[in-house]
This record gives structure tokens, C-alpha cells and sequence, in this order.
């Protein structure tokens, strides 16, 4: 590297101040599900697994954990399967409404959740549908089928058509072509939206508050906790979170590296 | 492929299902919502109605306008500030880092914390502004402050705080795309010519960024317009914002006309703001 100008050092120094302030609060919710006390304050009292024990025993909080995965696993499923359907019809074909169309689906993504919650409990209520997870697995996937369908297809454009043509010209029927060439090109940007789907949908705030009845799923367990205090149980049950998002992470640059040699 | 007779089997095989989907579960509930927006509310219900009275209780009541006017100054502050941190680590990450390995870890660092629960994050901030919390503590142990201040936690300065954390990695995402995207023989040529570093910056790199910089500061406005969250965690008795009374609507003060209303004003805010965006993108895109 050159040797660096005075002002270069400068923005060295706040680039990095920057991304040390992005993990400012994960370092301090993982610290303090080990300290050994009730309050979140310095100094530090001792190292202590209590919080996770209380974490282990809390049948509410692992209740609403298994909610949480129940609703995201099939939300994502769901917004796989139509919004991969959606990028192909997308891909392959031009028609009237095609820019509007993409548009909508992924307006969700741009509007404040609260708005898309408020729809759909208003639609819910006309038609009948009660309050439920299942009401939230729904509104979930369509939320965020947008993710699915502008990543795939954004991959789908930069598939050689070549490859499609030369299959259908060896007689290949369309639903085999899809299985044995379109999808394993795609494959990366399937799988890295529906783990950014699943992750959405498992820490999804607004739109779950106006869907879901009686069963909570843990963000809003978590929401509703913090309204009454601070306890270091969710500090312990966000670190073990924080872990698992890590690891989808990394598991998810590995997997993209690994496609792109 | 054009859409004709012969290909519209396949079409329809592939497309039916998406239509119907987003049709009946994303508009036709978008759409219900503004029709709702309409009605009239007879205490315990609603009843199907056309006519204006929520908007003009909206427009007349000022404790409405004073929250849409609040919520759109603290998700101004929020999308300035979030701006003033995020290029400067984008400007790093695409021009001062040389190896590849070491760019392509810090642009993982920046979003890793977007994988980590917007939840989770939110609330440490609550647990790190409190009274007993860790900023007061640690001024404490440093001896700089003798008893913990309350200044920090209930304001709307650490709703401010919060929601720039929160929307710093938004930033830096679109405007670095924008400047790797910057050919470098026009900083080289700039430099050619004469001009310093930091002209070429002015001239150059901070008009071609225009476009991640607009991005970035679209989703960073629209999503903090209407957050709900940080309101709830760190925000004070002056701290409400628009999706707090909308909460609050189809809560506790029960008048779903008047909160679909509220709602429909916020979803044509956003799309106005969308459209605004996508056009000044383009007029800027001309000019250059």
C-alpha cells in the first residue's frame, strides 16, 4: 500500500470507528448474558451460564422459539416455490404489466411493515380469516417473495440462453430442462434468498403483531417483555440467535464462494 | 419471448399461480385497507361508508400533524446521519482497501449486523442508554460522572442514535456498489489534469456515487418513517411516531377507518417518495 496522506488516515480511522460501532451492540448483548448479575452495568460481576439455564426452563420463550421456526420454515418454503415460478414467468416472457407486476411484488420490501400488517389485517378480517400463525406464515411469504423474485431473476439474466436452447433442441421436455439445467445454475440465489427469507421472517416485527392471535413468535414475546423491563434472559437467548445468524452467514459466502470457482 | 397463442400454455403454467398469489394476498389487501380508509366508524364497529371525515380529522387535528411532522424530521436526521457514517466506510471499502481478501471481509463485517436480529439490536441500545445501563456505568468507572445521568434513554435523540445504527449498513451497501462501479481511469484522468484528491472527490467521485447515495437514503427514509420499534424501546413521551398511533388505532383506541386512513397516507408518502427517487436517479443519470 502507498503511504498515506493525512486526510486518508482520517477516513481510515472513521471507516473503521464506524464498523467498530456496527458490533458495539452485539459485543455488549453477548457480554452480558455472562455476567452473573440482573442489571446491565459495568463493572462486570463474573462469568455465570444461569441466564441460558432460565432460557432452557422458560417454556414461554421456547414455545414461542419453536412459533418462530414453525412460521418462518413455511414462509419461506412458500415464497420459494411461487416467487422462483414468478422469476421465470418473469425471465422468459415479455407482457403487458410485466414493470408494474415486479413493481408490486417487491413493494413490500420498501414500505414500512406496519402498512403491509395493517393491509392484510384488514383483508383478514373481511374474508374471515381468524388471527392465527398461519395467517402469518402468509402474510410473511407474501412480504417477502419480492427477495426471491428480484434475486433469482437477476440471476436468470445472466444465465447463457445458449444453455437453454441447446436442451430444448435435444428434445428435452421444459419441466426436465428446468430440473436439470435452469435450476442447478440458479441454485446459489435460491437457496441465498430463501436464507435471507428465513431470517426476515424469524425476526419480523409488524406485520406478525397485527396477524398472529393467541400464539407469539419470539420476536414479539421478546417485544412484549421489553416493554415490562430488561431481563438477561433474552440477552442469553439473543446471543444464541446472534450464533445461528452467524453461521447461516458464513454457511452462505461459503456456499457462493464455492459456485463461483 | 413475446407473449402469443402458441407459448401462452407454458406461460400460464408458470404464471397463474404468482398472479393469482399477489393479487388476492398483497393488493386486493392494499386495496381493502384505502376502501376502509373511507368508512365510518360507529363505536363498537364499522360501517361501510364513503366519505372523507378521517382524512379531515387527520388533516385538522394538529396532534396528527405533529406526529407526521415529527416522524419525518427524526427519519431526516436518520437518513442524513446514517449518510455522513456510511459513505466514508463504502469510500474505504472500494478505493483505500487494495486486497481483494481483506475488502471482501470488512463488506462482510458491514452486513453481518442485517443478519442479526433488527429486534436484538434495537433493545441493546435500551440496555446500553439506560440509567443503570452502559454507557452510565462506564462513565462512572471512568470517574468522569459521579451519579448515572438520564439524559441518554426516552428521547428522541436516542431514537435517533438507534435508527442510525440500525440504517448505517443500508448506506454503505448501494453507494459502495455506486463507486466500485466508477471506472478509475476517470479518477486517474482527474488526477492527470491536475486536480487534488479532494477535488477529484467533488467532481468526480461524489457526482458518480449520486445514484447509491439516492438509494440508500430512499429505503433508509421510507423504512424509518415507519418504524415502530425504537419508539417502544428508546423512545420518550416526546418520541411518538406514526406507527405508534397507528398501532394505537387498531389497539387500544379501536377506530380502524381512522388508522387505514393513517396508513393510506404513509403507503402513498412512500410511493411518492419511490416515484421521486426513480426519477431523480434518472435526470441525474441524463446530466452526466
Amino acid at each position: 500500500m502507498n503511504k498515506l496522506l493525512l486526510w486518508q488516515k482520517g477516513l481510515v480511522g472513521f471507516a473503521v470507528a464506524v464498523l467498530l460501532f456496527l458490533y458495539l451492540p452485539i459485543v455488549v448483548l453477548v457480554m452480558f448474558s455472562f455476567n452473573d448479575s440482573k442489571v446491565t452495568s459495568f463493572p462486570l460481576s463474573g462469568f455465570t451460564w444461569h441466564w441460558y439455564q432460565r432460557v432452557l426452563a422458560n417454556s414461554q420463550m421456547l414455545t414461542a422459539l419453536g412459533n418462530s421456526l414453525y412460521v418462518a420454515l413455511f414462509a419461506t418454503l412458500i415464497s420459494v416455490v411461487v416467487g422462483v415460478l414468478a422469476a421465470l414467468a418473469l425471465h422468459r416472457y415479455d407482457f403487458p404489466g410485466k414493470r408494474l407486476f415486479q413493481n408490486t411484488l417487491i413493494l413490500p420490501l420498501s414500505l414500512p411493515g406496519i402498512v403491509t400488517g395493517i393491509a392484510m389485517l384488514n383483508f383478514y378480517k373481511q374474508i374471515g380469516i381468524p388471527q392465527s400463525l398461519g395467517a402469518v406464515i402468509i402474510g410473511h411469504a407474501t412480504a417477502l417473495m419480492g427477495i426471491v423474485v428480484s434475486q433469482v431473476l437477476a440471476r436468470l439474466e445472466r444465465l447463457n440462453p445458449r444453455l437453454l436452447e441447446a436442451s430444448a433442441d435435444l428434445g428435452v421436455r421444459p419441466i426436465a430442462t428446468f430440473w436439470m439445467v435452469t435450476l442447478p445454475s440458479i441454485r446459489s440465489s435460491v437457496i441465498g434468498s430463501a436464507l435471507l427469507c428465513f431470517t426476515l421472517s424469524f425476526d419480523e416485527i409488524p406485520v406478525t403483531y397485527f396477524l398472529t392471535g393467541r400464539d407469539v413468535t419470539l420476536p414479539i414475546y421478546i417485544y412484549s417483555t421489553l416493554r415490562r423491563g430488561i431481563t438477561p434472559e433474552i440477552n442469553a437467548i439473543g446471543t444464541m440467535i446472534v450464533a445461528a445468524s452467524i453461521l447461516i452467514i458464513i454457511f452462505s459466502v461459503r456456499l457462493l464462494r464455492d459456485r463461483n470457482q | 419471448m413475446k407473449l402469443d397463442r402458441r407459448n401462452a400454455p407454458g406461460f400460464l403454467a408458470l404464471f397463474s399461480l404468482p398472479l393469482i398469489w399477489s393479487l388476492l394476498l398483497l393488493i386486493v389487501p392494499y386495496l381493502i385497507m384505502i376502501s376502509v380508509g373511507f368508512w365510518l366508524r360507529k363505536y363498537p364497529t364499522f360501517v361501510p361508508d364513503f366519505q372523507f371525515a378521517n382524512y379531515a380529522q387527520i388533516f385538522t387535528d394538529p396532534q396528527y400533524i405533529g406526529v407526521i411532522l415529527r416522524t419525518a424530521k427524526i427519519a431526516a436526521c436518520v437518513t442524513v446521519l446514517a449518510t455522513i457514517l456510511g459513505y466514508p466506510l463504502a469510500y474505504l471499502l472500494a478505493f483505500t482497501v487494495r486486497s481483494p481478501g481483506l475488502r471482501n471481509l470488512m463488506y462482510l463485517m458491514v452486513i453481518v449486523p442485517l443478519w442479526v436480529s433488527y429486534l436484538l439490536r434495537a433493545y441493546t441500545w435500551k440496555t446500553i442508554l439506560g440509567t443503570n445501563g452502559v454507557l452510565n456505568s462506564f462513565l462512572q468507572s471512568l470517574g468522569l460522572i459521579d451519579a448515572p445521568l438520564d439524559i441518554f434513554l426516552y428521547n428522541q435523540t436516542a431514537m435517533v442514535i438507534t435508527l442510525t445504527y440500525i440504517f448505517i449498513p443500508f448506506m454503505v451497501m448501494p453507494i459502495f456498489s455506486s463507486l466500485e462501479n466508477i471506472p478509475r481511469n476517470l479518477i486517474e484522468a482527474s488526477e492527470d489534469l491536475g486536480i487534488g484528491p479532494f477535488g477529484t472527490f467533488l467532481k468526480v467521485v461524489l457526482p458518480l456515487s449520486w445514484g447509491g447515495i439516492l438509494a440508500g437514503a430512499t429505503v433508509t427514509f421510507c423504512l424509518t418513517f415507519g418504524d415502530f420499534v425504537a419508539p417502544v424501546l428508546v423512545g420518550g413521551p416526546d418520541g411518538t411516531m406514526i406507527a405508534n398511533v397507528l398501532q394505537n388505532q387498531f389497539g387500544a383506541a379501536l377506530n380502524w377507518p381512522l388508522g387505514s386512513a393513517l396508513a393510506t397516507l404513509v403507503l402513498l408518502l412512500v410511493m411518492a417518495i419511490l416515484w421521486l427517487s426513480s426519477r431523480l436517479d434518472r435526470t441525474a443519470r441524463i446530466t452526466l
